[in-house]
């Protein structure tokens, strides 16, 4: 399968997970890839923490179930949930639609880990070798 | 299980070209969906869908003794079927435990179709040599055969197009040779999905003109290409057993729910001491319907609850298009808890209700 087809921004960070996020200040703002909605099809529920929760780097912090199957959903980076996405919750196939844009699902004030994550190239290769 | 070859299907580059996604499944590489599970989900259910089934497997029984033989190796009764009709059935192990749910059509006096589950194809064709080859001639023929499905409202009137007006369809539970684009097919008005429709039986080499065909006249119809996904989404609303999750070889018709299947007050088949017994002394466990009251989807494997104890397991879990994307499973629980109209799901970390049901989640509006 080819991965030229999923769209990888070059502005994010990524895991091998599949989550994505966005750096800014000590904020991530935190997703999941094109590659993964595609590979989950479509999404029907997300589960998110509550605002407030402290995670450690790779720690589940929540779960997306499609029709066919569900993924947890790692923390990308060490930090303190600030926000949840609610419009995702209450309207999941959203995930599908626009992974980078309005399916965003949490932002973590981040407190550790960012320096883990792959960049666009990197994730790409990682692409590459599990499809 | 990933090292094991895959098989194409007769209609793969048919599949490529509608952009399936592919998964692997019982050894074929299977289409899962085209447009999207939900989006041919609903098309079954509003308008039609074709699937390829062509995994399924086809055994043929023939010889003086096949009715008899064909009579005793399953749970319902055969020997007074008519030809041209068709059933649902069992066929049983001694002790009860079922080898395979199947589709059983009679051909002719002493001829039968027997469409078996495509993982279970060749113990299937095993045990039924085994248990009925001295009275019959056994033959596995599921490598000539591609099987198609057109499910759902608009198929019957599809296939008649096809067909052409003057030709008569069979009536649900039948089966009938007919030519469709050019090809002699076996037509069977059977399914899979809680839907009207065929399951159509296609020499394998032919599979493509008739598949063309069919989605020639489909297409303005609103039917759609329907993947190995929505078929799931659509036999578990319908109720319909998955062998392999609901049932398998340590579960018995009695426990499934499938009582209706056994010809009780027939003289002799293989199992049938076992599953007297158990009916007249009631199941330890019962195969029970659920649908969710919260967010959350059932998934196969979860624990079902009376309380803080553990008293079964889900099956099969999904959520259910049809039904507002409302989770809904099947699983086997403890027949002292069977008639709670409430039990608890562990979903992960947490428990969460589940009403508790007998029927159908779904039952297609009849009409006349």
């Amino acid at each position: 399968m080819s991965i030229d087809r999923f769209t990888i921004p070059d502005t994010l960070r990524y895991t091998v997970e599949h989550e994505w996020a966005d750096l800014s200040g000590d904020i991530a703002t935190v997703g999941i890839t094109d590659y993964a909605q595609d590979a989950l099809g479509d999404v029907t529920y997300v589960e998110l923490p509550a605002v407030g929760r402290q995670l450690a780097a790779n720690e589940t912090f929540g779960v997306v179930e499609s029709v066919k199957t569900f993924s947890d959903l790692f923390a990308p980076v060490a930090g303190e949930v600030v926000e949840v996405n609610a419009e995702v919750v209450a309207d999941p196939s959203v995930l599908n639609r626009e992974p980078y844009g309005g399916a965003w699902l949490v932002k973590i004030r981040v407190s550790g880990g960012a320096e883990a994550l792959l960049d666009a190239e990197g994730y790409k290769a990682h692409l590459s070798k599990i499809s | 299980m990933s090292s094991t070859p895959t098989t194409r299907l007769p209609l793969h580059d048919r599949h490529v070209a509608a952009g399936a996604r592919f998964a692997s499944f019982a050894g074929f590489e299977m289409p899962m969906w085209y447009s999207g599970i939900v989006d041919e989900h609903h098309a079954v259910r509003q308008a039609a869908g074709l699937f390829d089934v062509s995994h399924m497997g086809e055994v043929f029984v023939r010889g003086p003794g096949a009715t008899a033989a064909v009579d005793r190796l399953v749970t319902n009764r055969c020997a007074a079927l008519p030809v041209g009709k068709a059933l649902y059935t069992a066929m049983c192990r001694p002790d009860g435990g079922i080898v395979d749910d199947l589709i059983v059509a009679r051909l002719g006096e002493q001829e039968w179709l027997i469409c078996v589950n495509a993982a279970n194809r060749h113990k299937d064709a095993d045990w039924i040599r085994a248990q009925i080859g001295a009275e019959a001639e056994v033959t596995d023929d599921s490598d000539a055969w591609a099987q198609v499905a057109i499910q759902g409202p608009k198929a019957v009137g599809i296939v008649q197009q096809v067909v052409g007006a003057g030709v008569v369809l069979p009536a649900p539970f039948h089966v009938a040779w007919a030519e469709l684009a050019g090809v002699r097919v076996l037509l069977s008005r059977t399914g899979y999905t809680g839907e009207d429709g065929f399951e159509i039986y296609i020499p394998r080499d032919h599979a493509e003109p008739v598949f063309d065909a069919l989605v020639a006249a489909g297409q303005p119809e609103g039917l759609k290409l329907a993947g190995l996904g929505c078929r799931d989404t659509l036999r578990l609303e319908a109720r319909l057993a998955l062998y392999g999750q609901d049932i398998d070889d340590i579960t018995t018709p009695v426990q499934a729910g499938l009582s209706w299947v056994v010809g009780w007050d027939k003289a002799d088949f293989i199992g049938r001491d076992a599953l007297v017994a158990e009916r007249a002394a009631g199941p330890a466990r019962v195969l029970r319907g659920f649908v969710l009251t919260e967010k959350g989807v059932m998934r196969h494997g979860y624990p079902i609850f009376d309380g803080e104890r553990q008293v079964g397991e889900i099956t099969s879990g999904s959520v259910a298009p049809t039904l507002g994307s409302v989770s809904i499973g099947l699983g086997y629980v403890e027949r002292e808890v069977a008639d709670r109209e409430e039990l608890l799901i562990g979903i992960r970390d947490r428990r969460v209700p589940a009403t508790v049901t007998k029927k159908a989640f779904y039952s297609r509006p009849r009409v006349g």
